[in-house]
């Protein structure tokens, strides 16, 4: 800018080239510098954190890999510790999961069928794979429409045709629907097809079952609800629990915003009290009351009940969370598709659903991780879960004392299914981002 | 406030008023709550008629133009869309509908959907359009709105014109006789503004019957064969645009004009 005196005139005459930007921002060094030591404080900061990592590392690592897997008490363990580490040495017994290990995973479920709830959960990620990646083709959808009815009857056995007489009802019902729909209108439709699957399952439905496994007994052996337990347990109930509360919740969410009193008041008066109860009350009374309140000499299966209030808690939860979602969409969203014709129930599956469901994610999978979670409480009432197996390993004689090492890997196993959940819900935000 | 909407000269050749009717609306009265938004509304819209609508902010315009697809519901008088009666017979809604497009202030687009799914959406759905065909039919109103090459982007990633363009592009896939607007070009920065009138002129060239809500006198003064100005739920003055702005005949419209021509 030289040579001209007083004046504030500047024309640039020759264009600036590109510059690589200094070392110290760039590279491992600039990425250091920016983020772990970019003035005093950050500094101590992660020295502090640093150290922190070291001693818990320090303490556990060492306990961990020193691990015995071969044993068959956990005195035996303690000797051989000390045998080879010398007297004194802290390290883990891991010969408890070694030998224990199909009864954390399967319960009392008989060893020789254990391909069943192995082929099952197999069946379960072909059911998943085109509900959760747009990439699965589509034929794969034969498998989400199948599972739901070829899997309880692998893990449980019995008949084929009791799947066969469950999907039916949805088949009588979705037909009925449609017909009482063209004659009348969407809602009593709805009501109708409803009221015909539920009279079928109640009243039809075995004798059907009954009736063609006279003819054509196709069967597989019978497993009771007693003998399940482990993750298996854990997943079953996870999933069902899962795959039953997301719709229900919809349907609740959008039945707190009906315009029908009714309806409305039926639906705040179920969230609310649901919500206002504690997990395990409900479970309590799964386990205990609803004895009482069914007919004597009526067999109603204990996993089936647990299922039942695990499914109608989170759907509590469920139907808030996407209640939030919901109040999130600006009137016009509604306007919109008012204006372009669309039915109110087109309008929710093309327009309100994926937007307001899109924004809940993450609290959708939290409550669903929740959930799965959540299924641990079961031990209380008496079923073995994992957490059912660790106490009933615990007060044997070989394992008894034996803590860590048990609810380590519990922990680790959930650890692994939750974050596989939280990792496909930041997944499915970022790819359903459409925004700028 | 732009004086002048175009720059061009208008093509009337095809926009001629017939003596059918469209939208006749009778002794109309509308309540929220207690209040009296829409008192004794009379008017009969022939097919072509563009109709601009005016009045201060609260007058009830709005409410008005959403009475007549039913996003409001009128509690008293009749209103007979393409001579279907609006009750609170599904049927004739539904059908209402599909015969009035809607255009609003602040777009409406659907975001997660992109700008060509939100085009064939109601087609396909509502009017059971096989999809090749609806895609076929959108494309042609997107390059109508000179937006072809944004069809497969998502609406958060065009600009408010575009998007506004897009919004009369997906009302006209729809094939629908009447078009409602609702202060179209309100929400827009100036230079976007006159790219959404020009495409609702073009609109008007072709003969469709339209209702502007607006503040655009530009657009009123070329393209309106009426002026409707409303205040406190009333029509208070209609008239041809020429003799409406330069002779109004109601103290209120008077103070209006030189209120929003800015005098
Ligand atoms: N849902 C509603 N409930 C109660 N009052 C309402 C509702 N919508 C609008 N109003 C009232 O009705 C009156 C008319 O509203 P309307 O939106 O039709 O006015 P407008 O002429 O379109 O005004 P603007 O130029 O601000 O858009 C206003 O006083 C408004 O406050
Ligand atoms: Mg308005």
């Amino acid at each position: 800018m030289g040579g001209a005196k007083s004046s504030i005139g500047y024309v640039r005459t020759e264009m600036l080239g590109e510059k690589p930007p200094p070392p110290t921002s760039v590279g491992v060094i600039g990425w250091m510098r920016q983020n772990l030591f970019s003035d005093i404080l950050s500094t101590i900061l992660t020295l502090l954190s640093l150290y922190l990592v070291y001693s818990v590392l320090a303490g556990v690592l060492p306990w961990m890999l020193k691990g015995i897997w071969n044993a068959s008490s956990l005195n035996e363990c303690r000797e051989i510790i000390a045998e080879s580490y010398g007297e004194g040495t802290e390290a883990a017994c891991w010969a408890v999961i070694r030998e224990r290990f199909w009864q954390l995973m399967y319960g009392f479920y008989p060893s020789d069928m254990y391909w069943r709830p192995n082929l099952a959960l197999i069946l379960l990620f072909a059911a998943l794979a085109p509900v959760l990646f747009d990439k699965a083709p589509r034929w794969m959808l034969v498998f989400s429409v199948a599972v739901p009815f070829i899997g309880p009857w692998l893990l449980w056995g019995g008949t084929i045709w009791t799947p066969v007489a469950a999907f039916l009802g949805f088949v009588i019902g979705f037909f009925v629907n449609r017909y009482v729909a063209r004659a009348t209108g969407t809602l009593a439709g709805l009501l109708a097809g409803v009221v015909a699957a539920i009279v079928w399952w109640l009243f039809l439905a075995e004798a059907f079952s009954d009736a063609l496994a006279s003819v054509l007994p196709l069967a597989i052996e019978t497993v009771e609800s007693r003998k399940f337990g482990g993750f298996m347990l854990a997943i079953t109930l996870g999933i069902t629990g899962i795959a039953l509360s997301f719709p229900l919740g919809i349907v609740l969410a959008l039945g707190r915003q009906s315009n029908l009193v009714i309806v409305k008041s039926l639906c705040v008066g179920f969230i609310e009290f649901i919500r206002g109860v504690p997990l395990i009350t409900l479970l309590f009374v799964a386990s205990v009351l609803l004895n009482y309140f069914l007919p004597k000499g009526t067999e109603f299966d204990i996993i089936l009940r647990v299922m039942i209030m695990i499914t109608l808690f989170s759907a509590a939860y469920m139907a808030e969370v996407i209640r939030g979602g919901l109040a999130a969409l600006p009137r016009g969203q509604y306007e919109a598709a008012d204006a372009l014709g669309l039915t109110y129930w087109q309008a929710q599956r093309l327009i309100i659903m994926p937007q307001a469901l899109k924004i809940s994610i993450p609290s959708i999978v939290s409550t669903f991780i929740g959930l799965f979670k959540d299924t641990t409480l079961v031990s209380i009432i008496g079923l073995a879960d994992p957490i059912g197996w660790a106490k009933l390993i615990q007060s044997n004689a070989e394992w008894n004392g034996i803590v860590w090492e048990l609810y380590g890997f519990i922990a680790f196993v959930f650890f692994i299914f939750c974050y596989l959940m939280s990792r496909y819900s930041m997944y499915l935000e970022r790819k359903l981002q459409t925004g700028h | 406030m732009s004086e002048l909407a175009v720059d061009r000269e208008i093509d009337r050749s095809q926009m001629s008023v017939s003596d059918e009717v469209a939208i006749e609306i009778t002794n109309m009265n509308k309540w929220y709550g207690a209040f009296h938004v829409l008192r004794d509304i009379n008017l009969t819209v022939y097919r072509g008629e563009r109709i601009v609508i005016c009045g201060p902010s609260g007058s009830g315009k709005s409410t008005l133009i959403r009475c007549i697809n039913r996003l409001e519901e009128h509690q008293e008088g009749t209103i007979i869309v393409d001579g279907t009666e609006l009750s609170s017979d599904l049927k004739n809604i539904d059908k209402i509908r599909r015969e009035v497009g809607m255009v609003f202030q602040h777009f409406n687009l659907f975001p997660h959907l992109t700008i060509m799914e939100n085009c064939t959406l109601a087609p396909i759905w509502v009017r059971k359009t096989p999809r090749k065909e609806a895609e076929e039919v959108a494309m042609h109103f997107l390059e109508k709105v000179k937006i072809p090459e944004q069809a497969d982007k998502y609406p958060g990633q065009l600009s408010g014109g575009q998007q506004q363009r897009v919004a009369i592009a997906r009302s006209l896939c729809m094939k629908p006789r009447i078009m409602l607007f609702d202060e179209p070009t309100s929400a827009l920065d100036p230079e976007m503004i006159k790219e959404v009138l020009d495409t609702m002129i073009e609109l008007a060239e072709e003969g469709m019957t339209m209702l502007v809500v607006t503040h655009e006198m530009g657009f009123a003064r070329q393209v309106a064969n009426r002026v409707i100005f409303m205040d406190q739920g009333q029509i208070v003055e209609q008239n041809e645009p020429e003799e409406f702005f330069s002779n109004p005949k109601s103290d209120r419209t008077r103070l209006f004009l030189s209120q929003i021509l800015g005098h």
